[in-house]
């Protein structure tokens, strides 16, 4: 689980947007597209809802193996509030840590496409923040902080989301096509005008890419460094303290909850990053 | 340094040395010799000795790696030469790329894919100061010039390739060059669109009066648009003929002239001047062998 990161960023780390799809408008209608997109994978779920449920019911599975989906949904209806409540709290500390690791990654990415020893002296650094796990570094930060502080668990994922944006954005950064730097030159363009009308905007759908992974890296790192200690009242605390009342139907309300947080996360990164590389 | 048998057919006109702002380019004895692997040198240009007249369009033709594009860009100074002197309408070519005495045209049309239609047509515009209401109206014109006013607002992924083309080079003549430089304007389009978009650049040049220095390596393409035909040779690359081709004012070359016989006569020229007298003797034609 503490491996999880360091995995799915080497397995995202080629943005899409490299290949410069010609993606030209086709006639076909929204809403039948959204049906053709949508629908099959809601049919799968309820399909494997109902087997889940099926199977628990007919087998007799206890709880502690597998609560059936209709305990679950009791429980998720029954402690709505709290499920609302830990939700938000993880939310926020992923949110606070992806828009700090995003900051930060950003301004070094430019600082070491700007210069190369710089470039150099952070290559390392960040491939050890890459490989950092979780499990190690949360009880130091708790240490460091106070168990009752919250900014352990924002700094673990701002450093979860930080890099994939800074790898993302500084290979942005250099992706200006050879065509478009001779065309500045031609224009005799001052190096901020090079920056503006051509850098940034040929780096932008690759930060976004880089954003897009960091947002999910984000919501698991805040939640799995709840499992370490600090204040009570993550989705993670909620989750280890109901497992551990063996309350396993309310454990899998929550796990519900960090699903449709890491889902929310996601969609709205990637709409923003569909947005950014409408054109290319 | 050596110089090969063979001289420079058209010989140059000995009294201008002195830099004419008349002339649009001026380059003499220039060399460019790019560093290899292994500390060895490639010599891509060897004395190269080139004047292109006030409103005159001149291509450069050739086979692959003699140095045509590389001519190209030491003029527009996106390259420098390791020797010689490279005048643009009498100015340093340094000088004449800040001062935006050109307007180039690359292969790949090198639009902005962020940027609108229009956006990318008053790109240059934008970059040196232009005030907004200035660029709409320059912008609409040059739309016209073209024949793509009704995707102003379209963006580069939404176009064909030739429409690509065209705005680049609505944007190369964004700031009513008196030069323009095109490399391989159209050597990624289909033979039809490419027949199309020459006669096109010859209407537009007709009606701008902008001289031009156009790389390619269709023998047809050169002897249908150019006043001279520049042949230049690979290892080293340097100019081994130069050739009159004038078929007519610009803006009277139609689509007929493509099956004129000074044409075929201008393109047999060139192939000529291209593969040798042996290997055009070998081929065979018609009229020269009777």
């Amino acid at each position: 689980m503490t491996g999880l990161p360091d995995t799915a960023i080497a397995t995202q780390l080629t943005p899409p947007a490299t290949s410069e799809p010609r993606r030209r408008r086709t006639g076909d209608r929204p809403l039948r597209r959204f049906a053709r997109l949508v629908l099959p994978p809601v049919a799968l779920f309820i399909v494997l809802v109902l087997l889940a449920e099926l199977v628990v019911v007919s087998l007799g599975i206890p709880p502690f193996v597998l609560a059936s989906p209709s305990a679950i949904w009791t429980q998720l209806v029954q402690y709505a509030p709290q499920v609302l409540e830990a939700t938000l709290v993880t939310g926020f500390n992923a949110l606070v840590g992806l828009v700090i690791g995003a900051v930060v990654g950003v301004l070094l990415a430019i600082v070491a496409s700007l210069i190369r020893a710089i470039d150099g002296m952070l290559a390392p650094v960040v491939a050890a923040v890459a490989v950092v796990p979780i499990v190690a570094l949360a009880p130091v930060l708790y240490t460091m902080f106070g168990s009752t502080s919250e900014v352990a668990r924002i700094i673990i994922a701002s450093l979860a989301a930080f890099v994939p944006v800074f790898l993302n954005t500084l290979r942005g950064l250099r992706q200006v096509r050879p065509v478009h730097r001779d065309l500045m030159r031609s224009y005799a363009a001052t190096r901020s005008q090079e920056t503006r009308f051509v850098t940034i905007p040929s780096a932008l759908p690759h930060f976004f890419t880089g954003l897009r992974i960091a947002s999910s890296l984000a919501v698991i790192s805040a939640l799995v460094a709840e499992y370490f200690g600090g204040p009570r009242q993550g989705l993670g605390s909620a989750i280890t303290t109901a497992a551990a009342s063996s309350a396993y139907a309310r454990a899998w309300a929550f796990v519900v909850g960090a699903i449709l947080l890491g889902l929310l996360f996601f969609a709205l990164t990637s709409l923003i990053e569909r947005i950014a590389s409408r054109h290319r | 340094m050596s110089n090969p048998a063979p001289q420079p057919t058209a010989a140059a006109p000995e009294p201008t040395q002195v830099a004419d702002a008349t002339e649009a380019v001026v380059v003499r004895e220039v060399e460019r010799i790019f560093p290899g692997a292994k500390g060895a040198t490639v010599t891509a240009l060897t004395g190269i000795e080139l004047t292109v007249h006030g409103g005159e369009f001149v291509s450069l033709i050739g086979p692959s790696g003699c140095g045509k594009s590389t001519l190209l860009r030491l003029i527009a100074d996106l390259d420098e030469p390791t020797a010689g002197d490279i005048r643009v309408f009498g100015k340093t070519a340094r000088q004449a790329r800040v001062e935006q005495a050109y307007g180039i045209a690359f292969q790949q049309a090198g639009l902005l894919p962020w940027r609108s239609v229009a956006a990318n047509i008053e790109l240059p515009l934008q970059l040196h100061g232009m005030g907004a209401a200035d660029r709409r109206a320059r912008v609409a014109e040059l739309l016209d010039l073209v024949g793509l006013a009704d995707f102003a607002k379209h963006y580069p992924d939404q176009l064909s390739g030739g429409m690509q083309q065209r705005v680049a080079i609505a944007r190369s003549l964004a700031e009513r060059p008196r030069l323009l430089l095109m490399d391989e304007p159209f050597g990624a389009l289909d033979e039809m669109t490419r027949e199309r978009m020459q006669t096109e650049l010859l209407r537009i040049r007709a009606e701008t009066g902008a001289a031009v220095v156009f790389v390619t390596h269709s023998i047809p393409e050169a002897v249908y648009l150019s006043d001279r035909v520049v042949v230049m040779s690979p290892r080293p690359g340097r100019i081994t003929a130069e050739i009159d081709v004038r078929l007519g004012e610009a803006g009277e070359r139609g689509e007929d002239l493509r099956e004129d016989a000074a044409f075929f006569e201008g393109v047999t020229a060139v192939r000529e001047a291209l593969h040798g007298p042996a290997a055009a003797a070998a081929a065979p034609r018609g009229v020269d062998v009777r």
